[in-house]
């Protein structure tokens, strides 16, 4: 066995060891199931919603904020970013302000964001979007700034113009770095607007949760944290590998 | 300057004329010049310098990549100010492949952007892979090959745009000193098989004494050139020069003439 192997298989074992301890404590009440259900009743919980389209809708608005967060935050992080990186005097500017961005608790700002939008799913996604572009945005200017600069002159020795050697060059050459900003912009869209959803809004996964909590409703509840965790961890995974693939050819033997 | 700068093999292929260039910094940085020089067509010329004398801002300035501050450099009768001309092909001393592209995609990049037929670029590409002894590895990445072989790789880049004047920035100056001799053996294969005109800039005398026609050396900054030593070696040649008493006596000459443009360059003039 290969030790990435190993380490992949060793990172199952944990997984798989707390889920079978979490429903031992639960089935033999060490933890109150009144406070937890076991594991095995969240999957049936979460598939018995599945099949009754009880959270279709929930799940539909989420993703379709979630998307358009994420769209926009990726759009207007990397326009962003690219013109920042143009101006090395706004870049000096700004630099302290990225640095500290994430220090700041932007829902605060909900309540402007409902003011200014309306009571509508337009807050949820500025919320989303508010997360997840400064994350592009930092990407992006690390990606172009890891651009070698041979491979710009190679560009003008091939005498390709500013607009190919933006797309045949500069932007491959940033590829590993603007797919860690794809990757972190989706993640801070999804929780921004599923926190979002939490603190007002009349639908959404954020929003079920929250009133399967409030009802006491402990196995609705419980079912869609699991339908969060696993469509999250689901797709890290996949732009994980994918990252992985993009990395492997570059990767010096 | 002395007075054999320029050469005698004329037509010249091309030629600097008062070459200089200062860059825009506080103070101000007289790099380089005034340089004249020609080189004849065909001709393989080395620079040879202490380090920070300009030899790379001379290549850049006849690549087409910088403009003189003072003076013109022409290539093919016409003047090169600061655009990269058609007919020039560049190697440098980084590591220049593109990571995300196959060896094959790598040595074709220019010629499908240039919009060359596929058939056309298929059969270039596949001579320049099999020429510089990539056949093997045109489906590879350049992470999955060594650094000699990636150097490889982008002078096929540059071979397969069939330039007519080769410039190398110390090429071969990451590798180790077995790998730098049989690629300078590739090199002079390479300039045998094109009739191209080649200028390399080098920090090693004896690569420079093995190679060249001729070798111009250049003193400490701005760098000008202060000596130019002719090889006489055949058109047919190898490595294998390095055993001849001739090559230890050039050598022999380049480092007294560099010796004390180099202690200059080290803060320690004699």
């Amino acid at each position: 066995m290969t030790r990435r192997a190993a380490i992949a298989w060793t990172r199952v074992a944990v997984v798989v060891g707390a889920v079978l301890l979490l429903e031992v404590l639960c089935r033999t009440a060490v933890i109150n199931p009144l406070t937890v259900i076991p594991p095995s009743a969240m999957v049936v919980a979460l598939w018995e919603m599945l099949l009754s389209g009880d959270i279709t809708g929930d799940i539909a608005q989420t993703f379709s904020t979630v998307l358009a967060a994420f769209i926009a935050s990726v759009v207007v992080g990397f326009g962003i970013g690219a013109l920042v990186h143009a101006l090395p005097r706004v870049r000096r500017a700004i630099d302290p302000l990225l640095a500290s961005y994430y220090a700041v608790p932007f829902f605060v700002f909900y309540p402007l964001l409902v003011a200014l939008f309306g009571l509508n799913t337009l807050p949820l996604v500025a919320i989303g979007f508010i997360s997840a572009t400064p994350a592009m945005m930092i990407a992006t200017l690390i990606g172009l700034d890891r651009v070698p600069p041979v491979l710009r002159k190679v560009a003008r020795i091939q005498r390709l113009g500013r607009v190919r050697t933006v797309l045949s060059v500069t932007l491959p050459s940033a590829l590993p770095h603007l797919f860690s900003g794809l990757k972190l912009a989706l993640a801070y869209a999804f929780i921004g607007v599923i926190a979002g959803e939490f603190i007002l809004s009349g639908g959404g996964l954020g929003y079920a949760i929250a009133y399967a909590y409030e009802s006491f409703e402990n196995r609705t509840m419980y079912g869609l944290m699991l339908f969060v965790l696993l469509t999250a961890t689901v797709t890290n995974g996949v732009l994980a590998a994918w990252e992985a693939h993009i990395a492997a050819r570059r990767r010096r033997a | 300057m002395p007075a054999d700068m320029t050469a005698e093999l004329a037509p010249a292929h091309a030629t600097l004329r008062g070459v200089t260039r200062v860059y825009d910094t506080k103070p101000p940085l007289h790099a380089l010049g005034p340089i004249d020089l020609d080189l004849a067509r065909g001709e393989f010329f080395s620079v040879v310098g202490p380090s920070g004398c300009g030899k790379s801002t001379l290549l850049d300035v006849l690549a087409g990549l910088s403009a003189p501050t003072a003076g013109t450099a022409t290539f093919e009768g016409n003047v090169v100010a600061g655009r990269v001309p058609d007919g020039v092909g560049v190697v440098f001393q980084e590591d220049a492949s593109f990571p995300w592209l196959s060896v094959s995609d790598n040595v074709a990049f220019g010629l499908r952007r240039a919009g060359v037929a596929a058939a056309e670029v298929a059969r270039r590409v596949d001579y320049s892979v099999g020429f510089m002894g990539l056949k093997d590895f045109a489906a590879s990445y350049p992470a999955q090959l060594s650094g000699g072989m990636r150097q490889r790789v982008c002078i096929a880049r540059t071979l397969v745009q069939q330039p007519r004047l080769i410039l190398l920035d110390e090429p071969f100056g990451a590798l180790d000193q077995q790998t730098r001799l049989l690629m300078g053996d590739e090199l002079l294969r390479l300039w045998r098989e094109t009739g191209a005109t080649v200028l390399l800039i080098t920090h090693a005398l004896d690569e420079a004494a093995m190679l060249s026609d001729r070798v111009g050396v250049m003193s400490a900054r701005p760098g000008r050139f202060i000596d130019l030593v002719q090889t006489g070696w055949a058109r047919e040649r190898d490595s294998r020069v390095v055993s001849d008493p001739h090559f230890g006596e050039l050598t022999a000459r380049l480092w007294s003439s560099l010796r004390a443009e180099s202690m200059k360059a080290i803060g320690r003039p004699e």
